[in-house]
């Protein structure tokens, strides 16, 4: 088991202020906050995308992590390929099969042999996801997955996600859309100016919240509360 | 006028210029994809000096290279023994030296604005930055053909390098661009105008067919 993660007084430049904090195996840990807040650069430390300016993170063993981001990066070949691809990097041998596992996973299995990128918004998300869980990550992070996508795409997205959770991967993804976090989350941390204010319940956040700050947050985006 | 069409001499001339240049393309190619990849991709100090050097260069003179290549193969040069001066090879080496950095140059970047959007994603997957250059080349392979084809467009077309280090010696180094300044001067018109009309004619195809590959790709793969 590669988790906890271990973030201990993180900071990055100006945008992440010393963080302490500890990512545990199970509950699915959304992170809310507001554009700026510094949510993306969190979850590229914690993926080590980005190395931290001061600090020290520690994963308790090796394993496999995978990232899903705002706009899905595909390669210039077929959804299958894109799949294998990430299982060839990965080391694994005979990626044929396991990838096209993953493409009825997530329903692209008709979709396999089409060219990745000329596949729409909502389909490459899904592709993403795909190339995801063909990996059997121990830990997935997703940086606003649905952002850019229509309702019915960000739903199919989210039963993805859910999928995920199933089948034991820890779930760490940013929004700043409140119905997914409700329907995703188990605990929510909430970024302020690069600072987590709070962490909490998903019920006890949205209820009552500890801080000013995620009170004002949690109105402001929900006016007709 | 037409009749220029029928005469042995231009298409054996027309073969030697393209023997010379695509042998150049070729060379050039090889070393340029890596070089243009590795400053696309690379760190390591001196990178933007590199970059900036590459992009003067796709700019050489190419009597400038003529002189540089001819002071290398002359008999008191330091490659002078190997005997190359005045021969096809020696033609192949200056425009190699010609074209490499605009390969290079526009390679890198291509798969700079690529590893750009590409970047996140292949270290997330965990590429190295070896094989995440290689699937950038393998990415960008209809941009690269651009870049190559602008290489063999320069090579095909350049008089000054080819003159100095080939001699343009009848029957032997004189190719399109060197007879038509030759045979000009001379006041032999047809021979000019037939082989500039096969050189723009040559220049024409390629370029159409980089275009027709290029869009063909584009509607394909996105």
């Amino acid at each position: 088991m590669m988790l906890p993660l271990r973030m201990e007084a993180v900071s990055f430049l100006h945008v992440i202020q010393p963080t302490t904090l500890e990512i545990v195996a199970g509950p699915s840990t959304i992170i809310l906050g507001a554009n700026g807040a510094g949510k993306s650069v969190l979850m590229r430390l914690m993926h080590g995308l980005l190395q931290p300016s001061s600090g020290t993170m520690a994963w308790t063993a090796k394993g496999r992590q995978a990232m899903v981001f705002q706009r899905p990066v595909m390669l210039r070949r077929s959804a299958l390929a894109n799949v294998v691809y990430a299982l060839e990097v990965a080391g694994v041998p005979d990626a044929h099969g396991p990838a096209m596992e993953a493409l009825k996973e997530v329903g692209l299995a008709h979709l396999a042999h089409r060219p990745a990128r000329i596949l729409s918004g909502g389909e490459q998300q899904r592709l993403a996801l795909a190339r995801a869980w063909a990996l059997h990550p121990e830990v997935l992070f997703l940086d606003e997955p649905t952002a850019s996508l229509d309702p019915s795409a960000a739903r199919e997205i989210e039963s993805i996600i859910r999928a995920f959770d199933a089948a034991g991967t820890k779930i760490v993804m940013a929004t700043h859309n409140f119905g997914q976090a409700r329907r995703l989350a188990d605990e929510v941390i909430y970024l302020h100016q690069g600072w987590v204010l709070e962490r909490a319940p998903v019920e006890a956040f949205f209820s009552k919240p500890a801080t000013a700050e995620a009170a004002a947050f949690i109105k402001g985006e929900l006016p007709w509360a | 006028m037409l009749s220029i069409f029928g005469d042995v001499r231009l298409w054996e001339i027309v073969i030697l210029s393209l023997q010379v240049s695509l042998s150049a393309v070729a060379l050039a190619t090889a070393l340029g994809l890596p070089l243009g990849a590795a400053v696309a991709v690379g760190r390591f100090p001196g990178r933007r000096a590199l970059v900036v050097l590459l992009n003067a260069l796709m700019g050489l003179p190419p009597v400038v290279v003529g002189l540089m290549v001819y002071l290398l193969l002359s008999r008191a040069g330091p490659l002078g023994p190997l005997g190359l001066l005045f021969t096809p090879a020696a033609m192949v080496i200056a425009q190699t030296v010609l074209i490499t950095p605009i390969i290079a140059a526009l390679a890198r970047q291509a798969i700079e604005d690529a590893w750009r959007e590409y970047e996140e994603q292949l270290r997330s997957l965990g590429a190295g930055r070896m094989s995440a250059a290689m699937t950038l080349v393998w990415d960008t392979r209809f941009s690269l053909l651009t870049a190559v084809l602008a290489g063999l467009g320069r090579a095909s077309a350049e008089v000054g390098a080819v003159m100095i280090v080939g001699g343009n010696i009848d029957g032997v180094t004189r190719v399109m661009t060197t007879t038509i300044a030759l045979e000009t001067s001379k006041g032999d018109l047809p021979l000019a105008l037939g082989l500039g009309v096969v050189l723009i004619a040559i220049v024409l195809a390629l370029n159409a067919a980089a275009m027709l590959v290029k869009e063909a790709a584009q509607r394909r793969y996105g």
